[in-house]
């Protein structure tokens, strides 16, 4: 292990799997929150042609995973590397 | 040109397209063959996934299922992308530092156990298998269509091309068709849906025009809400389903996604632990273009059907007035007219005026038609169907082979052979999976529908909670994931049994527990997994300390090397 010593490896992973959660709740929000479990109440707000609810269902859930997934790679490879434990 | 001329010359050239890649990227050793020697670039690797995650389903069928079931629909768009963000945050970086072949490898390693590697084998070969025999079948649907041979010719000509880049290339050879796949099919399915966005709302996004008004003014949703209410279907955008189900369907198919063999495999693929955090978003990207698209086309074919079928004053089209593509259908007995009232009129509707079965799996391949869109772009959604169901059955293929060859043979049954002969039985078992996959795209079991909620149900419930725990929960120890897994397996296995087999009568909502239907269950398999896991870890103790040190070091990136056998 490369870590300077044991508490920055600990560190590491709660940084870790704090950014992993706080993203995760995102994503329950906008696809079982938004899509699903208030759909009914979002749906009286409309979005152009969309009913809110339905686009976050059909499109917005979508559009929200990608940048998910691009937060969590441009977050922890800044962890990475102020850990060092970047790959090179 | 005639359609089917144009469909020959398409499709006949991306064939030489795919044989040319495999012949350049044949495999030369186990690590090529399993991995594609671990050295694909994120962008090549998200496409390859996405080709391989989008089968002839994804291509064919979504979008027609979305056009009939509406907001319903929806459990297939998050679910089948969502799962891509479970990938990239809780299992791929550490799969990837961990630096085996195939999730058996994880399960029977991290869990230090023969049996535990068997479980898992089973599993994936099972799942893989009821997947391809689904592919075989769309590529037997698309030659009897638009080259008008029969499905085994079809089924038979596919065979042979993904024997010889499955069986030559491995990895290698698969993951750079699949990037040839990507380009055909993505291509092959936004061609069609731009021109029908431009014809029906004047907007060359789909995803835009979808919300967007129509030309006779007002919205296009609003005026499908207000047809579907008027023929006695549920409202578009508000669906019919109850929440539950709705909500235990999604995570299924998301948790599921994040379970499959075949997509884990692909992040064992890339060369570095940032590498595969990278190409899961790729793939997602890639795997996107078509999962937004896929709903515009859902809505722009369901108001397409009903106006030339009802007429757009809602009377009725005559039947000897219909466009050809309903005469082209109705002998592949996917369309079906019977003239109840003797009027010499189509009429479609949920109620007793209702005249025609539409099978939802023509919505796609026929829209084209539909929309009275060139032939060369009819002729492109063939080769576009071709690339989907042939890039996953590939992929899926050789997941059945290194399931044989590495996890059963070289891990279990005969730990000498050499690299060579491991390559060899590699092969051999490429070949034999895709006779048997065959086989099954020419006589179909009847139950090949109904079988894929088992593929998701069964990689909900067994292998997402162990590798979930095995990387998250050091001190998981093997009694604990294996009776989760048992567990799990079991239940969901005999609720969809049960329910789609023995008793196929009583499969309604009132029977079913919590109201939550076989397609959903695999939610509460996974559930169970976890509960008894935790609770017979707790009376057994933990994990050695070896494994625990291993755990340890997979959630730290730095050196995660080759994919390496050892």
């Amino acid at each position: 292990m490369s870590f300077e010593t044991k508490e920055h490896a600990k560190q590491y992973w709660r940084e870790n799997v704090k950014l992993m959660l706080t993203l995760l709740a995102i994503w329950f929000a906008v696809s079982y929150g938004a899509g699903i479990l208030l759909v009914d109440a979002l749906n009286e707000i409309r979005l152009f042609g969309f009913k809110l609810g339905f686009w976050f269902a059909q499109q917005g859930s979508i559009y929200t995973f990608i940048v998910l997934i691009f937060v969590y790679v441009r977050k922890m490879n800044a962890l990475d590397r102020k850990y060092n434990v970047h790959e090179d | 040109m005639d359609i089917q001329t144009l469909t020959y010359i398409l499709v006949g050239l991306s064939f030489a397209l795919y044989i040319g890649i495999a012949i350049w990227a044949r495999a030369g050793s186990t690590s090529e063959f399993y991995v594609a020697g671990g050295g694909v670039p994120p962008i090549a690797n998200g496409m390859a996934t996405a080709a391989d995650w989008m089968s002839a389903a994804s291509f064919i069928s979504m979008a027609g299922i979305i056009s009939f079931a509406g907001y319903d629909g929806s459990v297939y768009l998050m679910g089948w992308t969502g799962g891509y963000v479970l990938l990239a945050l809780c299992l791929a970086p550490y799969l990837r530092k961990f630096g085996k072949f195939t999730v058996p490898d994880f399960i029977g390693d991290r869990y230090y156990s023969q049996t535990a590697r068997t479980i898992a084998v089973v599993c994936a070969i099972f799942v893989s298998f009821t997947y391809v025999a689904g592919q075989m079948r769309g590529v037997g649907v698309v030659f009897s269509r638009f080259l008008e041979v029969p499905v085994t010719t079809g089924v038979i000509v596919g065979m042979v091309i993904v024997f010889f880049y499955a069986v030559l290339g491995g990895m290698k050879g698969i993951t750079y068709t699949q990037v040839a796949q990507y380009c055909v099919l993505i291509f092959a399915f936004m061609v069609p849906a731009i021109f029908i966005s431009l014809l029906m709302t004047g907007n060359p996004f789909p995803q835009l025009g979808f919300g967007g008004s129509v030309e006779s003014g007002g919205y296009l949703l609003d005026k499908l809400d207000g047809l579907s209410t008027e023929l006695g279907f549920a409202q578009y955008t508000e669906g019919s389903k109850p929440m539950i189900d709705v909500f235990f369907i999604t995570a299924a198919l998301m948790v599921g996604t994040a379970g499959l063999p075949h997509v884990i495999v692909r992040f064992f693929t890339v060369p570095s632990v940032a590498g595969a955090r990278k190409s899961a978003g790729w793939a997602l990207i890639f795997i996107a273009i078509l999962y937004t698209t896929a709903p515009a086309v859902a809505a722009f074919a369901r108001v397409n059907m009903i106006n030339t079928i009802n007429g757009e004053d809602g009377a009725g089209t005559l039947y000897s007035q219909a466009p050809s593509w309903i005469s082209n259908w109705e002998k592949t007995g996917l369309i079906k007219w019977e003239d109840k009232n003797n009027d010499g009129r189509m009429f479609y509707a949920a109620d007793g005026r209702n005249e025609m079965k539409i099978d939802r799996d023509i919505m796609v391949l026929a829209n084209p038609e539909i929309a009275k869109l060139p032939n060369w772009v009819v002729a492109l959604v063939a080769a576009g169907g071709l690339a989907a169901a042939l890039s996953t059955a590939a992929g899926l293929l050789l997941v059945i082979s290194t399931s044989i060859s590495h996890d059963l043979l070289k891990r279990n049954l005969m730990p000498n052979i050499t690299d060579k002969q491991e390559l060899l039985f590699a092969r051999m078992g490429a070949a034999v999976a895709v006779i048997v996959a065959g086989y099954l795209g020419i006589n179909p079991p009847g139950f090949v529908a109904q079988v894929v909620a088992f593929a998701f149900g069964l990689a909900a419930s067994s292998f997402f909670p162990a590798i979930i725990l095995g990387i998250f929960h050091k001190r998981m120890n093997k009694e604990g994931a294996l009776s989760g897994m048992i567990v799990g397996i079991t239940f969901t296995a005999a609720y969809i049994i049960y329910f789609k087999f023995i008793n196929p009568a009583a499969n309604v909502s009132d029977n079913w527990w919590f109201g939550i239907s076989p397609e959903g269950i695999g939610t509460l398999g996974m559930i169970f997994n976890f509960v008894v896991a935790f609770a017979v870890h707790k009376v057994t103790g933990d994990a050695p300390d070896e494994v625990q040190d291993v755990v340890e070091s997979i959630r730290y990136p730095k050196g995660s090397g080759a994919a390496t056998a050892h």
